[in-house]
């Protein structure tokens, strides 16, 4: 079997997937990209011959429904969310089979869909997979592989044809009766609808579900009427405590708060922290603490940067309301301050997936980034970067934007704790590529700065700047020496998981554990 | 002479398997590996087992390795040392020491366990810790009790309990004992390290409490918690203007040295001996802490 361009074996064709195009280091695969479907809807209510607005048993009588088709999800509602089970039981109930699900990511609550697969109601999932979901994946509950992609590589399938969706569910915290949708308010506000919209644009079929409509119009709509087939108002759309988090606390373990503090003397050596900077960083604790990191020194320094984009989150929304950052580009919102500043401040923007990240749009904002900060569950001495299967080889994280950024950030730096508990999490090959050591700059831990060969300009700056390089090898070999060179988790034959890069090459496979 | 570094010794406890094993990366000048205080009586042989073995596996860089064993009166001081020091630790932290036999029967102790492990002897250090009123008393012959003594410490909280002071945040009760110390130890020509600041979140009142330590002569101070270490480094490292004037009262003298010229002037202040003593010393210690200007760094060597 041939490698790919990261050193994968993977088949030329997957069981459940298709013709695998191999990913290829050399550059983005091309995809022409349809013209959105504007006057394709398969539901019956142009001509206006039916109200919008109906009740979602009534919703399934006029849409095209068929065994096997594919129904989308967005997850702004995290792990508050109930419109999945909800509509998935409407559906079992009318008697479907077979059904694809295309989440943009699933949380630990969406755990009833395994039923609806036992029942085979759910036969496949393309999308993010997270927690449970995904360790079922890993014992051979579906029988297909679940198809992961990137937000950009997802919102890419979408638009290129290569994820048909049937139809797209859209809970919408607020809605009006044609079909205007918002996420700023409402019991289950959850800020940015930004993962909702390349669904509501191309999906065949677009239903919004809300607990709270409103008289049209709606002045401030995220997605318009125009991409709206029915609206379906119910009780509850979610459990808001568990939609939004409140504000996140900046960690005071002294070992994360140092690969933060390094993090941003790092950034600020390769000449990131500059007025008119642009920035990315996860939400994760090291994440978290290196925004604050920089946050100090764009303070001392008075340096108004550009933008920050991403998940956003209060910390964020500070940083721009101090006049830090002129804008936020924000694809979903974190937290509650996150989703009040949406509302309040002109200069925080909604942006939808493909905005953010689609490698085949007109132009995406991760191709401004001029840093990101990303975790990892696992890097090799490659630079490459697991953030989907965990130590024991189990699917258990969607990829996010990881590998979005990755390659569009000027400077991708990887913060991650050279060991966590008994296990080393710099190796010598980690179980499954995510995001290519091509696309990784730096990777900081608290046993030093490894640089991509590649990046000769970078070392030279951190080296001058007295960081404490070094190289990536040796990273493994101290974490080795602590734990030993842990054993490969034992994998069976079948495909469980195909990891798709953002243009849809096959970067790696992920195999049942035994 | 070289200056050893010993601007900030960081506590870390001897049960603890993650802090032992991380205890390196946050830069301290001196790692404490604590077997007494830190350590509950039920987990004594437990930590000590912990941390023989975190000596022999883990590298712990440029710092100073130092063991806090449990005195020898009690039931586990012997042991601590027994299996402590066949590890080669750089140096033991000998608690409660109140006359200088209290150093000598460790050293006894330390001498027989070198020469059983092939350890040159007189090799492994020590720092005797001040905690009574009677150790204070005795502080001269603590710190001249044996060779192997390189700097004293003491221990606030024990101390002022035992002299029956109270305890004040600006540490007015301790003063004596501060004088006392430093006098002994420059006379014994070893280090004095300031005793522990212990509210962690408080790093304001942590430098005025080490800056005060080193206008008194104090070499360092112990630290509790990875977050006190920059402070206290930035309290004992000099800074660029002490380290500026500094080298111009070096090249001040050389020049005078080179003209022939008998009484130098720098800064509007005659260099004498005391002048050039003190600016020697701020290179020294500037010098270890890397904190001197690239170009320097060779002149004054």
């Amino acid at each position: 079997m041939p490698l790919n361009g990261v050193g994968r074996d993977v088949p030329d064709r997957i069981p459940g997937y298709g013709d695998a195009r191999p990913f290829s280091a050399d550059g983005i695969a091309e995809t022409p990209l349809r013209e959105a479907p504007e006057t394709e809807s398969g539901a019956e209510t142009r001509g206006r011959s039916v109200a919008k607005v109906v009740p979602l048993e009534r919703s399934l009588d006029l849409l095209d429904l068929r065994d096997g088709m594919t129904i989308s999800f967005h997850h702004h509602l995290r792990d508050g969310d109930l419109v999945v089970s909800m509509v998935l039981d409407a559906l079992a109930r009318r008697g479907l089979r077979g059904l694809t699900l295309a989440p943009t990511a699933l949380f630990p609550v969406h755990e009833s869909i395994l039923a609806h697969v036992r029942a085979g109601v759910v036969a496949g999932i393309q999308g993010s997979v997270n927690g449970p979901v995904g360790r079922a994946a890993s014992d051979g509950l579906f029988d297909g592989p679940v198809v992961l992609r990137s937000h950009g590589g997802r919102a890419r399938a979408a638009a290129s044809g290569e994820l048909p969706v049937d139809v797209a569910f859209i809970a919408a915290p607020t809605a009006d009766p044609e079909g205007n949708l918002s996420g700023l308010s409402g019991p289950s506000a959850c800020g940015s609808l930004g993962y909702a919209h390349t669904d509501a644009r191309y999906a065949r079929q677009v239903v919004a579900l809300t607990d709270t409509l409103v008289p049209y119009p709606l002045p401030r709509a995220s997605i318009d009427q125009s991409c709206v087939d029915l609206v379906v108002p119910v009780e509850r759309l979610g459990i808001p405590e568990r939609i939004v988090s409140g504000t996140l606390a900046v960690t005071k373990d002294p070992l994360r708060l140092l690969i933060a503090e390094r993090t941003a003397r790092v950034l600020d050596a390769c000449g990131v922290i500059a007025p008119g900077m642009s920035f990315q960083a996860g939400a994760g604790g090291i994440s978290l603490a290196a925004t604050a990191a920089v946050r100090e020194r764009m303070r001392e320094r008075k340096i108004r940067g550009s933008f920050a984009s991403g998940g956003i989150t209060g910390d964020l929304v500070a940083m721009h309301e101090e006049g830090l950052f002129d804008a936020l580009l924000d694809v979903q919102s974190f937290d509650t301050e996150a989703v009040r500043s949406l509302s309040r401040n002109p200069g925080h923007r909604e942006m939808s997936a493909a905005m953010y990240a689609c490698p085949s749009s007109r132009g995406c904002v991760v191709d401004r980034l001029d840093a990101a900060i990303l975790g990892a569950t696992q890097v090799d001495v490659d630079f490459n970067v697991n953030v989907n299967t965990e130590s024991d080889g189990v699917l258990l994280h969607g990829i996010g934007g990881h590998m979005d950024t990755a390659a569009g950030a000027g400077v991708t730096v990887i913060v991650t704790p050279l060991l966590r508990g008994r296990l080393p999490m710099v190796v010598d090959r980690v179980l499954t590529v995510t995001t290519p050591g091509s696309t990784v700059d730096v990777i900081v831990t608290e046993r030093g700065v490894a640089v991509n060969p590649a990046r000769a300009d970078l070392a030279e700056a951190l080296r001058k700047a007295r960081l404490p390089l070094r190289d990536i090898g040796d990273l493994r070999d101290d974490a080795y020496a602590l734990t030993g060179e842990p054993e490969a988790p034992r994998f069976g034959d079948r495909i469980i998981g195909v990891v798709e890069y953002r243009d849809g090459t096959v970067i790696d496979v992920i195999r049942n554990v035994v | 002479m070289t200056t050893t570094l010993r601007r900030s010794s960081l506590y870390v406890p001897g049960n603890n398997p993650s802090m032992l094993i991380n205890a390196g990366i946050y830069g301290a000048d001196v790692l404490v590996f604590d077997l007494e205080d830190a350590v509950p009586f039920a987990e004594k042989d437990a930590a000590r087992i912990l941390l023989r073995n975190a000596l022999s596996a883990v590298r712990y860089a440029s710092a100073e390795v130092v063991v806090r064993i449990n005195s020898l009166s009690t039931p586990f001081g012997r042991e601590d040392l027994d299996v402590i020091v066949p590890q080669r630790p750089d140096t033991i932290r000998i608690p409660k020491c109140e006359t200088a036999r209290d150093v000598t029967d460790v050293d006894r102790a330390v001498g027989e366990l070198e020469a059983a492990s092939g350890i040159e002897r007189g090799s492994i250090r020590f720092m005797p810790i001040i905690e009574t009123a009677l150790g204070a008393w005795n502080v001269m012959e603590i710190a001249t009790a044996c060779p192997r003594v390189t700097a004293l410490n003491f221990g606030a909280e024990d101390y002022t309990a035992d002299i029956g002071a109270i305890r004040t945040k600006d540490g007015t009760e301790l003063a004596d004992l501060r004088a006392r110390m430093l006098l002994a130890a420059r006379v014994a020509g070893v280090q004095a390290l300031d005793s522990v600041y212990s509210d962690v979140a408080d790093d304001d009142g942590l430098y005025e409490e080490s800056r005060r330590a080193r206008i008194l002569g104090f070499d360092g101070k112990s630290v509790i918690h990875p977050r006190q270490i920059p402070v206290v480094h930035r309290a004992f490292t000099p800074s660029e203007k002490e380290i500026a004037a500094a080298l111009r009262v070096e090249r001040g003298l050389a020049e005078g040295k080179r003209m022939g010229v008998g009484v130098v002037v720098v800064d509007g202040k005659m260099v004498d001996a005391p002048v050039l003593k003190r600016a020697r010393k701020v290179l020294e210690l500037a010098r270890a802490a890397g904190a001197l200007p690239k170009e320097e760094e060779s002149s004054c060597r």
